[in-house]
């Protein structure tokens, strides 16, 4: 399983976050690989885990309530569970960096751009000031802001939504990271906005050939980036696959229903396809299934036992017996 | 191509920064400028007065005592055929008239003004340093809980310390080098431990039995119930009486404030996006807490401590007053009004004016602190 041409690898993961008398199973036994140079997508609905998966990979779950009960998390063959919080720090924004959902609230509004992309710099790096003050110029324009020199002394509240996030992308940027962990970098921007800011991702991937996991509930972007795809639902990974099997041919009920729900050219003017229920619980999940109460291809054994993951040939996995041919 | 350019570098918002806009702000508020000006005009004169006041051959003398030249009311000019040509007041003029021993009034103000702005600062100084530090900790590890073990370590080293404090060297010896034994072998044993599983007891001694917000929150609540002006008075007569340890005890019991608004700005704050966006970056705790959440959560506390400046003088006036401030021969405001409170009837200003002075100064620090706080205060900000 320890494949060493694996950039990251998650196994089985389990995160959960204890209330009083609850314990909500937020990522229940999450496993994927992510391959250098290569652009991974977790796509599942909202609650399903995405986001606790990829801040348990940076070990920022806060704990409590958050406690992570299992599972390795596999940098460069190093388990990052395993390291202490100073070899952490290390780690964060020099090998593995982050993207946040928010542009608006994820910088900090006291200090100046400049200041906070240099200061991932000066964190793991000795850099003469004049020097990072280049660096951080060249970072600005590598994202696309135009007049870098300017923008330097700028606040963020003096950007716009856009280039914030811009920002946010040259701040992860700082340090070459091997690793760039984008959660729904685009979600709070327009639509015009969110295909600048997709493009300026891959171009910056394939210029620094450097991995992305890509966080997002938006099967339209999924298609637009990624290679590999992973379908997350209620804290498992329901079914993965390149991004060609997942789109032609999914073989989860999850998978074929989110599809469906796309609104296309062929079915305009119709009703759009949507699943009937809810995302369960994660404190109260079925037993079986995660999917069964929801799903119309459930047969008696999907309420009693967890599938198994079900191959389907180079590479596609799916987590249901029912499809299986 | 030129065209776009220019269209994108020009300024996005208004190329206003914070400060600036602040100032906007605080501009309007006709009281609070006055509490400004009012504050950078006693503070020149406190820095100025300390230099003429003191030194071997000061430009005003406030020791010369003079004594046929007592309880002269202001303005009065000194009667020159019976005064040494040294003992002439540097301007001619008494300006705020002489006490009962015949100084100059005026001199002693000055020298006293900056013993208040000293003590004013310091001490608040003092209480934000402190304030600031214990709210930030209990704000920012609060959730974090002491051990068992902890607490009993510390119990042991504390008690060693002691006793070899008193003497009993053997068993104090012992106890701290068997408390730091433990302390070495607690950092180690993570790594040794880590994968073993352990005796029952040892993992009750590892389980959490109080949280550091709730040790600090209750120290600040029982720092609270102390009437601070008799707690001050009781140490004061403790120590030897100096400038310094005024300002220090003076400090050491007004940080609460600070530590609740600290703590209660830090608990919103941790929970912001930026403050994640920070650690993934690989920024540490220490750089978390004092380089991006502190200057997120100054504001208040600069409102609360320009106030508290304004005690702080007022506390020391009363301490001087009563007699436990600084040692008599330097003049403070304080025992000014103490000296004169004798010759309330015959030498009125005597009392006044350093009433006066105190009641300006905190007034200003008063104003200006309200000012401050309107114009940081995002609710009056949509309004205006």
């Amino acid at each position: 399983m320890t494949d060493s041409k694996n950039l990251l690898s998650v196994q089985d993961l389990k995160v959960y976050f204890r209330a009083k008398d609850q314990v909500a199973r937020a990522v229940d036994g999450v496993s994927f690989d992510i391959r250098p140079g290569e652009t991974v997508c977790l796509v599942g609905e909202s609650g399903c885990g995405k986001t606790v998966s990829a801040l348990t990979i940076l070990r920022l779950i806060p704990s409590p309530p958050g406690e992570i009960m299992g599972g390795r998390v596999l940098f460069n063959g190093v388990d990052l569970l395993d390291l202490d919080e100073t070899d952490m720090q290390k780690i964060r924004g020099n090998h593995i960096a982050m993207v946040f959902q928010e542009p608006l609230t994820s910088l900090n509004p006291v200090f100046t751009i400049g200041d906070q992309i240099g200061e991932g710099i000066t964190i793991h790096e000795q850099v003469e000031p004049e020097e990072l003050r280049k660096r951080c110029v060249q970072l600005l324009r590598d994202v696309g802001i135009p007049s870098p020199e300017q923008r330097l002394k700028d606040y963020p509240h003096q950007l716009s939504g856009g280039q914030r996030q811009r920002v946010m992308i040259a701040m992860a940027l700082a340090c070459n990271p091997d690793l760039i962990i984008a959660d729904e970098p685009t979600t709070a921007l327009d639509v015009t906005v969110q295909a600048q800011i997709l493009n300026l991702i891959k171009s910056i991937q394939q210029k620094a050939s450097m991995s992305v996991l890509y966080i997002t509930h938006d099967l339209g972007v999924v298609a637009n980036i990624a290679d590999r795809v992973n379908v997350m639902y209620a804290g498992v990974i329901v079914e993965m696959g390149d991004a060609y099997q997942i789109f032609q041919n999914p073989r989860h009920p999850y998978t074929k229903g989110l599809l469906a729900a796309l609104p296309g050219r062929s079915r305009r003017g119709r009703r759009l396809h949507s699943i009937p229920g809810a995302v369960p619980n994660p404190a109260f999940k079925p037993p079986g299934c995660p999917f069964h109460p929801r799903c119309s291809f459930a047969i008696e054994t999907c309420k009693t036992r967890f599938p198994e993951m079900c191959k389907h040939g180079d590479g596609h996995l799916s987590r249901c017996p029912v499809l299986k041919d | 191509m030129t065209n776009t350019q220019q269209t994108l570098e020009s300024p996005l918002a208004p190329k206003q920064t914070r400060l600036e806009e602040l100032w906007e702000l605080f501009r309007q508020n006709r009281l609070a400028i006055l509490g400004l000006i009012i504050f950078l005009f006693f503070l020149i004169t406190a820095i100025i007065g300390v230099i003429l006041t003191s030194g071997q051959d000061p430009v005003f003398d406030p020791a010369m005592i003079r004594l046929q030249e007592k309880l002269l009311p202001p303005l009065t000019r000194p009667n020159i055929e019976t005064l040494q040509p040294a003992e002439i007041p540097t301007l001619g003029i008494y300006l705020l008239g002489t006490d009962d021993l015949g100084r100059d009034v005026f001199s002693r103000m000055l020298q006293g003004a900056w013993v208040s702005l000293t003590v004013g600062f310091v001490a608040v100084g003092i209480s934000v340093l402190v304030g600031i530090f214990m709210g930030g900790i209990a704000g920012y590890f609060g959730q974090g809980h002491l051990r068992y073990d902890q607490i009993i370590i510390s119990c042991v080293l504390i008690t060693g310390g002691i006793l070899l404090a008193l003497g009993t060297t053997y068993t104090g010896v012992g106890l701290l080098v068997a408390g730091h034994i433990y302390i070495f072998f607690s950092i180690f044993s993570k790594k040794i431990l880590a994968r073993r599983t352990l005796p029952k007891w040892f993992n009750l001694l590892h389980r959490g039995a109080i949280s550091i917000d709730t040790i600090i929150m209750r120290a600040v609540d029982i720092m609270l119930c102390f009437p601070t002006f008799f707690l001050i008075l009781t140490v004061v007569a403790l120590l030897p009486a100096s400038m310094y340890n005024i300002m220090i005890v003076i400090g050491l019991t007004s940080w609460m404030g600070t530590t609740r608004f600290v703590r209660a700005e830090f608990l919103s704050l941790r929970e912001q996006d930026f403050v994640t966006a920070a650690k993934a970056l690989g920024v540490g705790h220490f750089r978390i807490i004092f380089r991006h959440m502190m200057p997120n959560a100054i504001a208040p506390v600069l409102v609360s401590s320009t106030i508290g400046i304004a005690m702080a003088i007022l506390t020391e006036a009363g301490l001087s007053f009563l007699g436990f401030g600084v040692p008599p021969p330097h003049a403070t405001w304080g025992n000014i009004l103490s000296d004169g409170k004798r010759f309330i009837f015959d030498a009125p200003w005597l009392t006044f004016i350093p009433g006066i002075a105190i009641l300006i100064v905190v007034l200003c620090f008063n104003l200006f602190g309200e000012g401050l706080r309107d114009a940081l205060n995002p609710k009056l900000r949509e309004k205006g």
